[in-house]
């Protein structure tokens, strides 16, 4: 798509795993992730950057849209029900909304007590958030990009290998002002990242 | 059964909550076909800890609420443990309806709280099936409760529950039934507790509860 060349990016970043990003995606700006290696877990929350109560909501999302998994046509929506952000394009296929995010106590109650002090993306969600006043309270349940959360008719739910490859992408149209936060998965306990957790691609298109 | 601490009727389409401490079994029974409870719960006196559904989900490997599944926080504390039920499947995908926000913003207000306070929620009494298509498409299940079923669960810390009996968001029939609360003291659980027994995570949730206070 000549339309988003990455030489006229406005946002143009790439993101180590177990790091972090916070950044403003301004209404009508189109904002993408690019899974540079494969089966790349990239924990996501936006939020109305005019009001951080106004936050994404995953399961007014999957209610709303009447299916679990986000894909393209996916409307992003608020505690409120505002429309934040519609995915426009996607190369991998679906996405999940879910599985929340890894914490280190969370990984203490999955994996075991020697997980207690490892990264997790709960953390890197806060140490990101601060400068916006996103705080605990503030965390809503993410979405996981790229990440692979079969459920079943008969109530079944687990973590399995992605359906990701390396280059795949996705990307969303801001619908207001928004602030995206980011948390690229530094999980190495489960199937989520490959077992070998990479860096990601976030690009920006939206007049400077 | 021991002494009935607390008995109240929830009136359909209303909210309340109720400070539970630790070791009480709480039943919610429907009274009525159709019934939803939507339940949000926090740690009783932490300014942020709660209920972290996708967390409890993953952690038990379950799309659905039921029995023995122990319902954690955000910090990977049991909550509470769902120590029975009538039903096999309570809704924990489709969050509350608005009638639903109305009713827990005005509890949550009277415990200092607000709306950054609210979270996934479970929909005790609804069930909504996921089909094994691409989408994952949701249905809502009608006449999936009726009146008398119950749910317990045994609180694992002292616990803050805020109920909405509004009907689930999903439900055709948007019509309200009232759901009793009651609270007594629980059956001390054993090393074979079923919650405990269920799953390594469910145990290792049981036992972070108990290291809150050092």
């Amino acid at each position: 798509m000549t339309e988003f060349d990455p030489a006229t990016a406005a946002l143009d970043t790439v993101v180590d795993a177990g790091e972090g990003f916070l950044g403003p995606i301004p209404a009508g700006g189109t904002f993408r992730i690019v899974d540079l290696h494969g089966n790349q877990a990239v924990d996501t929350l936006f939020y109305d950057a005019a009001d951080v109560d106004n936050r994404y909501s995953a399961f007014d999302t999957v209610r709303e849209q009447g299916a679990v998994y986000l894909t393209t046509g996916s409307r992003l929506l608020s505690t409120r029900l505002d429309v934040l952000a519609t995915i426009t394009d996607d190369t991998c296929g679906r996405h999940d909304t879910l599985g929340g995010a890894c914490a280190q106590e969370s990984n203490v109650v999955r994996y075991g007590e020697h997980t207690r002090h490892q990264n997790a993306c709960r953390e890197t969600f806060l140490r990101y958030g601060a400068a916006a006043g996103i705080d605990a309270r503030r965390l809503g349940h993410n979405i996981n990009f790229f990440m692979n959360v079969p459920v079943t008719a008969a109530g079944g739910l687990t973590f399995v290998d992605g359906v990701s490859a390396p280059g795949k992408h996705v990307q969303v149209r801001a619908e207001r002002d928004l602030l995206v936060l980011i948390s690229n998965c530094p999980q190495v306990n489960n199937p989520c990242n490959g077992w070998n957790p990479t860096p990601v691609r976030l690009l920006g298109w939206w007049p400077a | 059964m021991s002494d009935v601490l607390v008995s109240h009727e929830i009136p359909a389409g209303a909210a309340w909550s109720v400070l539970v401490r630790a070791g009480r079994e709480l039943r919610l029974t429907a009274l009525g076909p159709g019934a939803n409870c939507s339940t949000l719960l926090f740690t009783a006196g932490h300014p942020v800890d709660r209920l972290n559904v996708p967390d409890t989900l993953k952690a038990q490997m379950s799309a659905t609420i039921r029995p023995p599944m122990v319902l954690m926080s955000d910090r990977g504390l049991a909550l509470c443990s769902v120590t029975g039920s009538s039903l096999p499947w309570h809704d924990a995908l489709c969050g509350h309806s608005a009638d639903a926000r109305r009713g827990l913003l005005s509890e949550l207000r009277k415990h200092g709280r607000d709306v950054a306070d609210i979270h996934g929620c479970v929909n005790f009494f609804a069930k909504v099936a996921t089909s094994d298509d691409a989408a994952g498409t949701l249905a809502y299940q009608a006449n999936h409760a009726a009146a008398d079923d119950w749910v317990t669960l045994r609180t694992e810390i002292d616990v803050l529950a805020v109920l909405s009996t509004a009907p689930h968001p999903l439900d055709p029939r948007q019509e309200a039934q009232p759901v009793r609360a009651e609270v007594w003291a629980a059956e001390p659980a054993g090393p074979d507790d079923p919650s405990r027994t269920f799953r390594a995570e469910s145990e290792r949730a049981l036992l972070l509860s108990k290291e809150v206070f050092a």
